[in-house]
């Protein structure tokens, strides 16, 4: 491709007067596309979550070893080397293979969490904040219930009734973070719901559904991912810490933290056990920060002219 | 003549403040109805008890002969329609003009509405080139097209506005107001228009409603107001203070 048609391209999409819904929509990317790509350190945020994705997807091509089956007359414990990158576990399980289906699960957790808890905060704090009235009272009411209590500690409360497991822990912590999520809709409806362009719509006959779901939920939508994607750590670590107490991932599921726990035990003398699924931990969520970093630098509605 | 507006003995009251107190007017069927007043006078809060914006608390307002209750029905804002005051805050900041005109026909079902956005754009004077902007690609007076081609999209019979100039610079003012003229007469529209500029209302409006602290003060025709054969104290000081500074 050459300069002009690449420079040709560039005017297409920052057109002033487009032509077709498509060249109005790509243009709007484009721009927070450019906004998000001045932050070097989102970049880097985004090829962190972008190599997770890759490892995920490939996990059986990338992994030498089973996760789950171990060599335990040989290579018990064995510290880092060429055979085995990592080492490997109690098991003679080998930590890199398990490190690699690990992001599965991983994934698994965050995006599941993503999808059930944010759609549920948007909806109630955007159907609160725009009745008022009792229904604003009675849903937050109950956020400000469900905020009261820790969030691992809810988390180990619903486990703890609906009993171990990776899906369980899943809908423990999306159940205890919805509320925050819930709060920021809320605050950026009531920032809304009185401006003109509102008022023009219920001037058009709408109903206050329709004004809900269309006109006021897709300006909540962009401070909504950025704090997702703020909390996806978060959600990360409250995934390994419900591992790591038992209570998420059983055994032999590669789980980063479960696989911190079984190498609790020798953390003195083989520290890689421990040590290798802790920084995988470390590297995605920094990733994630510096992801929803980037993102509240291109999305945030507050700058320039969105 | 048959009347298009009336409203009798209007209260609108926030909390404890009666932003209404009793108001009383008349609109006839095609005409430009002005309402004057100061800031805090009541002339919007008018336009808005009558849009259902605003609580009522006492007085009917009838539209087209039907007594309006506490919630307004569709039919209502087919024949009733508004533009704001402040271009820059009527239109969704992440819509394009194209959505912004597809909402109204999309919410009252109408069919046509390829058709209609296109007629409704080049009646604004606004061409195809502006259907898939959004509203920070726009200047305030193109802005204020758009809200007036979005109003006019549902070909209502009345169209309330609400100092639809008074946030635009004086070039755009008689742009705008120019097109409001020759929409009018093409549509054979009622206006009820507020403003606190009187050369505007005289402009534009045959009969008007000077108004104070949420009451009527008088009824003027235009032709009065111009030839400052006007009865009450206020209107005068209010017409003084529209010839604007003098040198002494």
């Amino acid at each position: 491709m050459s300069a002009e048609t690449i420079q040709s391209r560039r005017e297409w999409l920052l057109s002033d007067r487009p032509a077709s819904r498509l060249q109005a929509r790509l243009g709007r990317a484009y721009v927070a596309w450019r906004r998000f790509s001045a932050n070097r350190l989102a970049l880097v945020g985004m090829l962190i979550i972008i190599a997770l994705l890759v490892v995920a997807a490939f996990a059986d091509v990338l992994a030498p070893y089973s996760p789950t089956v171990g060599d335990l007359k040989n290579a018990r414990l064995l510290p880092p080397g060429a055979a085995h990158w990592f080492g490997t576990d109690d098991l003679g399980r080998d930590i890199y293979s398990r490190i690699v289906y690990g992001a599965r699960w991983t994934l698994y957790v965050v995006i599941l969490v993503a999808i059930i808890a944010a759609p549920i905060g948007l909806l109630v704090g955007t159907i609160a904040g725009y009745a008022g009235g009792w229904t604003d009272t009675i849903l937050m009411r109950i956020t400000d219930i469900f905020l009261a209590f820790p969030k691992l500690v809810l988390a180990l409360a619903f486990v703890a009734a609906l009993g171990p497991g990776i899906e369980n822990a899943v809908l423990a912590i999306a159940i205890t973070s919805w509320p925050p999520y819930a709060r920021i809709a809320r605050a950026e409806t009531l920032t809304v719901r009185n401006s003109d362009y509102i008022k023009a719509v219920q001037l058009m006959g709408a109903s206050p559904f329709r004004i809900v779901l269309r006109h006021i939920m897709p300006l909540c939508i962009s401070s909504l991912i950025i704090r997702v994607t703020l909390d996806m750590a978060g959600i990360i670590l409250t995934a390994a810490g419900l591992g790591f107490l038992g209570l998420g991932a059983q055994p032999p599921l590669p789980e980063w933290g479960a696989m911190i726990a079984s190498g609790r035990r020798f953390i003195l003398d083989q520290w890689w056990v421990a040590a290798a699924p802790g920084a995988a931990i470390l590297i995605v969520s920094l990733g994630f920060n510096l992801l929803g970093d980037g993102l509240r630098d291109a999305l945030d509605p507050r700058s320039g002219d969105q | 003549m048959t009347t298009s507006i009336t409203v009798e003995g209007l209260e609108v009251v926030f909390d404890r403040f009666r932003a209404l107190k009793g108001v009383s007017l008349e609109v006839r069927e095609g005409e430009s109805y002005g309402l004057v007043g100061e800031s805090g006078s009541g002339k919007s809060t008018l336009l808005r008890a009558i849009t259902g914006l605003a609580p009522v608390a006492s007085g009917t307002i009838i539209v087209n002969g039907k007594t309006l209750g506490k919630t307004r029905d569709k039919a209502f804002y087919r024949d009733v329609q508004m533009v704001f005051q402040d271009p820059y805050g009527s239109l969704h900041p992440r819509q394009t003009v194209d959505r912004l005109l597809q909402e109204p026909l999309a919410i009252h079902g109408i069919a046509d509405g390829e058709k209609r956005i296109e007629r409704a754009l080049d009646e604004v004077g606004l061409g195809k080139g502006f259907r898939f902007r959004y509203a920070h690609q726009l200047s305030g007076g193109q802005r204020q097209r758009v809200a007036i081609a979005r109003a006019l999209i549902l070909e209502p019979s009345i169209l309330l506005l609400d100092e639809p100039t008074s946030a635009l610079d004086a070039s755009v003012q008689a742009e705008v107001l120019n097109l409001l003229e020759e929409v009018r007469r093409r549509r054979k529209l009622t206006f009820l228009m507020v403003s606190h500029d009187l050369a505007i209302i005289t402009h534009m409006c045959e009969r008007l409603m000077v108004m104070q602290n949420g009451q009527a003060v008088e009824t003027l025709t235009a032709s009065q107001l111009i030839g400052h054969r006007v009865s009450e104290d206020y209107t005068r000081n209010l017409l003084r203070a529209s010839e604007g500074f003098v040198r002494v």
